[in-house]
C-alpha cells in the first residue's frame, strides 16, 4: 500500500480530469473534468450521442483516451479492478448464447479466480446468493435465450453483484425492462449506496432522475452541470445539455420548478 | 465389412479424418458463436497461397513445408483481417471476405504459376483443392493428433475465459482478461484445425467441417460444454462416415462424403431439434392459430348472445361460417371439446345450432376485457 501522498485524489470514487476521446478524430467525449465522491447513487444524463456509454467505457480501459486521466479511489482502474463492478448494456451481447443464467452470474467470479482455476461450490452458493438477491433464484438453471428482457438485465445485476465491488458502473440497467423490473432494480440500487457503495449509472429518462438518484452529471460532450442533483437539475441547465429538443425539455423544466417551489 | 475396417490405409483415413472431426467441431463452435463462421473459410482458402510457397521453398511435395506455409499464410490472413475491423470501419463479414478472395487469388496465381514450370514432382498440388484422404499416411496421423491434442489441451485450460471473451467480450475486458490475446489464440487455434483439414476435405469445403457440426450441436444442447462436446461427436462421426462410405464406394472422394453427411446432421437437426427446429416451430405456430381461431369463434358467439339479449341464444353455424368467411366447425368442435360451447336446437330450424356455457361466457368476458374492450 503507497502513502496516501502517492495517490491522486484518494477522496473520490471517481476522478476524472480533462478528458478527451475521439473516433475518427471526431471528439466524443471533449474536456470532461468529473469527480463523484464515495456512497452517492449518481446519474449520467443527456441526449443521444452526448458520450455517456464511452465516459464509462473509458474509466473502465475498454476505451483509450486521446487526453487525460482516470483514478478510482486515488488510483488508475487498473489498479483498482477487484474494487469495480460493471454491467454493460443488455443489448451488447447475444442472449442466444448456450448457457444458464447461473452461469451468467458466475461469470462475476472469473477476476477474483484467475487463471486455469475453475469456479467450485463456493462460487455456485455465491452466484446462488446474488440471483436471490435480484428475486431470479428460480430461474438458476434457465437457458438465458428464454427469460425475458426484465430477467436478463437482472442476470446482468446479479453478475455485478458478486463482484463485491466497492462501486459499481450500469449502462442503462432500466432500458426496455418493465416496471416491476426497474422498481426492483432501484431497490437493490439503493441499498448498495446505503452500505456505503457507488454507484454511476447512466440513465435515459429524465422523469425519474430526481426520484431515483442524489448526484448527476448532465453531459453533451462536455461536460454541462455536476453536483447534487438538486442544483443540477434545472431548467437552464436542461436546456444546455439537450438544445433543440426544446419542446420536451420546457415541459421537464416546468415540472423541475413546480417540484421545487 | 470386418474385412473393410482392418485394411491400413482405410484405417488410417478413418482415424485421420475422426481427428478432424473432433478438431473442427470444438473450435467451430467457438468460430460459430463468435459468428465468426466465415472465418473458417477464410482460413482455408488463406491457406492455398502458404501450400504453393511451402512447395516452391521445399522444392517438392513434403507436407512438413507445405503444412507449415499453410499455417503461415492462413493465419497471416486472420490477423489481417482482426486488424483491419478493428482499426477502420470495415465490418466483419466484409473484412473476411476480402482477405479470403486475396489470398485465395494469390494462390491460384502460384499453384498456375507451379504447375507451368514443368516442375515433375508438382503433380498432384491441385489435391489440396478437394482433399485427396488416401494420400494420408500414418506418419502424418502423428501430426494431426499432435495438433488436436494441443488444441483440446488449450482449450480446457482456458476454458472458462474463451467462454467469457465468446459470450462478453466488453466484461471480459473489464475484468482485466487480455481479449485480443485470447481471439487471436483462437483464430490461430482454428487456423490450425483447418491445416489438419487440408489434406483431406481440401481448401474449398474445409469451411464446412467448421461451421456444420457446431451449427448441428447448437440445436440440441443449452450449454456451451453440451454443445462443444456433441460437435467433436457429430465431427468425428461424419468423419468416419464419409472415410467409410468412399472405401465401399470405390472411387468416392473422402473428403466431400464427410463434408455431405455433416452437412445431412444440421439438416435433420436444423428440422427436428426439439424447442429450436423448424418443426417444432411450425407446430408451435400451427397450435397457436387454432387457439387464435377459437377464441375469434368464442367472442363471435359471445357478440350474438350479446345481441339477442339472451345468454343461451343458440347461434346457427352457417351463421357464423358466414361470418368468419370460413368453415368453423374445426374450431366449434375444439371449442365443445373444451367445454366452452355446446350444441343445440332451434326449433323450427333443423341446422346445427350452437350455445355458450357458463365457463364459455366466463371465457369470452375474460378475451375481450383482455383486449380491452367492452362488452356491448
Amino acid at each position: 500500500m503507497p502513502s496516501r501522498g502517492s495517490l491522486h485524489e484518494p477522496d473520490l470514487a471517481l476522478h476524472v480530469e480533462d478528458l478527451t476521446v475521439a473516433y475518427q478524430s471526431k471528439p466524443v467525449l471533449w474536456d470532461v473534468d468529473l469527480d463523484v465522491p464515495p456512497g452517492v447513487m449518481a446519474a449520467i444524463v443527456g441526449p443521444n450521442g452526448a458520450g455517456k456509454s464511452t465516459l464509462i467505457k473509458t474509466v473502465l480501459g475498454l476505451v483509450t483516451p486521446t487526453a487525460g486521466h482516470v483514478t478510482l479511489f486515488g488510483r488508475p482502474y487498473r489498479a483498482q479492478r477487484r474494487r469495480v463492478g460493471y454491467v454493460p448494456q443488455r443489448s451488447s451481447v447475444d442472449w442466444d448464447f448456450p448457457t444458464t443464467a447461473l452461469d451468467v452470474v458466475t461469470m462475476g467470479l472469473y477476476g477474483r479466480l484467475g487463471w486455469l482455476r475453475r469456479p467450485g461450490r463456493r462460487e455456485r452458493a455465491e452466484a446462488e446468493h446474488a440471483l436471490e438477491l435480484v428475486g431470479m433464484q428460480d430461474y438458476a438453471e434457465r437457458q438465458i435465450s428464454q427469460l425475458s428482457g426484465g430477467q436478463q438485465q437482472r442476470v446482468f445485476l446479479a453478475r455485478a453483484l458478486v463482484q463485491q465491488a466497492d462501486v459499481y458502473f450500469l449502462d442503462e440497467p432500466m432500458a426496455g425492462v418493465d416496471a416491476t423490473t426497474e422498481r426492483a432494480i432501484v431497490e437493490i440500487l439503493h441499498r448498495l449506496r446505503d452500505q456505503g457503495k457507488t454507484l454511476i449509472v447512466v440513465h435515459h429518462d429524465l422523469q425519474t432522475v430526481r426520484t431515483y438518484f442524489d448526484w448527476m452529471l448532465l453531459l453533451n460532450v462536455r461536460v454541462v452541470a455536476q453536483g447534487p442533483v438538486a442544483a443540477v437539475y434545472t431548467a437552464e441547465n436542461l436546456r444546455k445539455a439537450y438544445g433543440g429538443q426544446i419542446a420536451l425539455i420546457e415541459r421537464e423544466a416546468l415540472a423541475a420548478g413546480e417540484a421545487r417551489a | 465389412m470386418l474385412a473393410l475396417l482392418q485394411d491400413y490405409t482405410i484405417q488410417t483415413v478413418a482415424m485421420g479424418a475422426a481427428m478432424l472431426g473432433i478438431i473442427s467441431g470444438v473450435l467451430g463452435s467457438f468460430a460459430v458463436l463468435r459468428k465468426q463462421s466465415l472465418l473458417g473459410d477464410t482460413l482455408s482458402h488463406a491457406a492455398l497461397p502458404g501450400i504453393c510457397l511451402g512447395f516452391i521453398v521445399a522444392g517438392g511435395r513434403e507436407l512438413g513445408s507445405i503444412l507449415v506455409g499453410a499455417l503461415v499464410t492462413g493465419a497471416l490472413a486472420a490477423l489481417l483481417m482482426l486488424l483491419l475491423t478493428r482499426n477502420s470501419r470495415l465490418k466483419t463479414d466484409a473484412g473476411l471476405g476480402i482477405g479470403l478472395s486475396v489470398f485465395f487469388a494469390i494462390g491460384v496465381v502460384l499453384l498456375s504459376a507451379i504447375q507451368g514450370s514443368g516442375n515433375a514432382s508438382q503433380g498432384g498440388l491441385e489435391s489440396f483443392l478437394f482433399g485427396q484422404a488416401a494420400a494420408i499416411l500414418r506418419s502424418d496421423l502423428w501430426i494431426m493428433g499432435g495438433i488436436t491434442i494441443a488444441a483440446l489441451g488449450l482449450v480446457a485450460a482456458f476454458w472458462k475465459e474463451f467462454k467469457l471473451v465468446s459470450f462478453d467480450p466488453v466484461f471480459a475486458a473489464s475484468i482485466g482478461l487480455p481479449v485480443v490475446m485470447l481471439e487471436v489464440l483462437l483464430t490461430v487455434m482454428i487456423a490450425l484445425a483447418v491445416v489438419v483439414g487440408l489434406q483431406m476435405v481440401g481448401v474449398v469445403l474445409m469451411a464446412a467441417m467448421v461451421i456444420a457440426p457446431a451449427v448441428a450441436a447448437r440445436q440440441w444442447t443449452r450449454r456451451l460444454e453440451g454443445m462443444v462436446v456433441l460437435a467433436a461427436a457429430i465431427g468425428m462421426a461424419g468423419g468416419v462416415f464419409g472415410a467409410v462410405m468412399s472405401a465401399l464406394g470405390r472411387g468416392l472422394a473422402t473428403g466431400p462424403l464427410i463434408i455431405l453427411a455433416v452437412s445431412a446432421v444440421v439438416l435433420v437437426s436444423l428440422l427436428i431439434a426439439p424447442g429450436r427446429g423448424l418443426l417444432w416451430e411450425a407446430v408451435r405456430r400451427w397450435r397457436l392459430r387454432g387457439q387464435l381461431e377459437g377464441q375469434q369463434v368464442l367472442t363471435t358467439l359471445y357478440g350474438l348472445a350479446a345481441h339477442h339479449r339472451d345468454p343461451a341464444y343458440p347461434s346457427e353455424q352457417g351463421s357464423v361460417d358466414a361470418f368468419h368467411g370460413t368453415a368453423t366447425r374445426g374450431a366449434l368442435a375444439t371449442l365443445q371439446r373444451r367445454g366452452l360451447v355446446r350444441p343445440a336446437r332451434h326449433a323450427p330450424e333443423s341446422t346445427r345450432h350452437w350455445t355458450l356455457t357458463p365457463a364459455g361466457i366466463a371465457e369470452a368476458e375474460r378475451i375481450l376485457g383482455a383486449m380491452g374492450r367492452e362488452a356491448s
